[in-house]
């Protein structure tokens, strides 16, 4: 009696927190669907009256500035997570086969922009491009827009995401490999393009896919960074901020491919593992069976 | 060619966009348009003002914390404890919401408590937002899944032999929980606290968005500092708030990391 009751109240705690966890989204996306109109004007100031059923905001959400917002915000996202996943990579062979000395130096330093706040790495790039458009300036020379910025700082904090889940990977591959290789006939870049590379390719997707989700998510960094055009975060703060709100139905056209990707992902995964322990335990059973 | 020539354009890139744009913070806290002094930088100290709203940050999000701390961890503990698939998939769903924008998501919390909850509650024109409590709830909102993750993976790697040891040597559930459980249990809980304490003590989109302008933060005053003060920005106020900040941060690491260390060489918290 006593433990059913202990039982059900577990699955009342934790649906209440995935409740807590769900309610503004879905609050956002029922509201997706109302009518905004206040006379001929559209505003979204007033996000908890419900006017009526309508789809209007659907077919406003891309036109003007969130649109923009979103289009720079997928370049940059594009942009920098494959250059992070190319530097990073690189730099993960180079310093796993640097000497103890050097590869932690450069390793611990790797970390800073990994513990540093984002408010801390968001001022650090303003003050650094402030300085050196000062310094454009005065040469004459054309400032470093916008674009240039927030790439420079996606790839930047997105890099030691991506050494990090290479390294790993490193470790467990052989040595040996890339010097069979060799032994095989390939020169450095051959066998580092034909041994190496395929042996640590999990570890750089998931490198990419970690520098891809990292600049997809940044609001901080990008909002000390950028002055005039930004990426869809800044603009939504801007947005909540100023008099006339934020589109409701950017919440769905977030959320429901996030949704999709993340548990198509993890399902196969979850049912790889599964497969993988009935697998394990086939062979248990056939051990035991032998002895 | 040697392979360790492959970090050197990371190397270069590190020191270009990592290490020299930390130095500048220390070069605006003491350099005002060109001119060595150290007068700004003292103004900004001895401003109490300011003192009290870092004051005020510690508090905040030492309460959010202790809240993600205590309602987190019963989460990832029944989750530790479930069947795999199961866990597997609830899991999922708890860090879901994490991967949604976070500015987005407090926007909605914001017109939840100005519009909804009140008409709910038949508050007439009253607004929820602007309180202490709002704020922290919404704090809590936000940083509570990076709460659960570090201690669900610690809680679910727990070896569970352990746990029928103890019950073997007559320990009673509670006991087990207490004596075994909670003390295998402290790196999680020091991984969760590191990573969300120190977020929270630099958060501004929230108190922005919730406090309604009577909650203005640490993270706040920097943005302050950098975005609209004296038109463009006053980086001598702002760098020097900001190294204020780095100390804290360093602290809070540094008290982490000794918690750490004792606890790994053995040392018992009970």
């Amino acid at each position: 009696m006593v433990k059913k009751a202990v039982r059900s109240l577990k699955y009342v705690y934790l649906g209440l927190m995935i409740l807590f966890l769900y309610l503004p989204i879905l609050y956002l996306i029922v509201f997706s669907f109302n009518d905004f109109h206040t006379g001929r004007r559209v505003s979204y100031a007033n996000l908890g009256l419900w006017k009526g059923f309508s789809l209007q905001n659907y077919a406003t959400l891309f036109s003007g500035e969130a649109g923009q917002a979103l289009l720079l915000t997928l370049e940059i996202a594009a942009i920098s997570s494959v250059v992070a996943t190319i530097i990073g990579t690189a730099a993960a062979i180079g310093i796993y086969s640097m000497k103890k000395g050097p590869r932690n130096l450069v390793l611990n330093i790797s970390q800073l922009p990994m513990v540093n706040p984002d408010l801390v790495t968001g001022i650090t790039f303003m003050m650094l491009f402030a300085f050196v458009n000062a310094l454009l300036t005065r040469l004459s020379l054309k400032q470093v827009g916008d674009m240039t910025k927030l790439l420079i700082a996606h790839i930047s904090f997105s890099i030691p995401y991506v050494i990090f889940s290479v390294m790993p990977r490193l470790r467990q591959s052989s040595d040996l490999l890339y010097e069979a290789a060799m032994d095989l006939g390939c020169s450095p870049m051959q066998a580092l393009w034909k041994a190496v590379i395929p042996d640590i390719l999990p570890g750089i997707s998931s490198g990419f896919v970690m520098a891809l989700t990292m600049s997809l998510d940044d609001f901080v960094v990008s909002y000390f960074v950028s002055d005039l055009k930004s990426v869809l975060s800044v603009y939504i703060y801007s947005a909540a901020r100023g008099a006339r709100g934020v589109n409701p139905a950017l919440a769905t056209v977030i959320f429901i491919p996030l949704v999709t990707l993340l548990l198509v992902v993890n399902l196969r995964r979850l049912r790889k593992e599964r497969e993988y322990e009935i697998q394990n335990k086939k062979v248990k059973l056939k051990d035991k069976g032998g002895k | 060619m040697k392979r360790k020539y492959f970090a050197y354009p990371y190397i270069l890139w590190m020191v270009l966009f990592i290490a020299v744009p930390m130095l500048f913070i220390l070069y605006y806290a003491v350099n005002v348009n060109g001119e060595w002094t150290l007068t700004k930088a003292w103004a900004t100290l001895s401003d109490a003002g300011r003192w009290r709203i870092l004051w005020l940050s510690v508090k905040m999000a030492f309460e959010t914390t202790l809240i993600c701390l205590v309602l987190g961890y019963p989460i990832a503990y029944i989750l530790s404890n479930m069947n795999k698939t199961v866990a597997g998939f609830l899991s999922v769903l708890f860090f879901v919401p994490m991967w949604m924008n976070f500015v987005l998501r407090t926007y909605a919390w914001q017109a939840i408590l100005e519009y909804f909850l009140p008409n709910l509650l038949g508050m007439k024109n009253g607004t929820l937002t602007g309180t202490e409590a709002s704020v922290l709830m919404v704090l809590v909102y936000n940083f509570i899944p990076f709460m659960i993750m570090p201690l669900y993976n610690t809680l679910s790697k727990l070896d569970k032999s352990l746990l029928e040891a103890a019950r073997d040597l007559g320990a009673n559930s509670l006991i087990t929980f207490v004596r075994v459980v909670l003390p295998l249990s402290v790196p999680g809980i020091v991984s969760g606290i590191t990573m969300v304490f120190i977020p929270a003590i630099t958060a501004f989109t929230v108190p922005a968005l919730i406090g309604n302008g009577k909650y203005h933060l640490y993270g706040n005053e920097i943005e302050l500092a950098f975005k609209t003060l004296s038109g463009q920005g006053d980086f001598a106020v702002g760098s020097t708030l900001s190294l204020i900040l780095l100390l804290c941060v360093l602290i809070s690491t540094l008290i982490m990391n000794h918690v750490d260390k004792d606890q790994q060489q053995g040392g018992q918290m009970w």
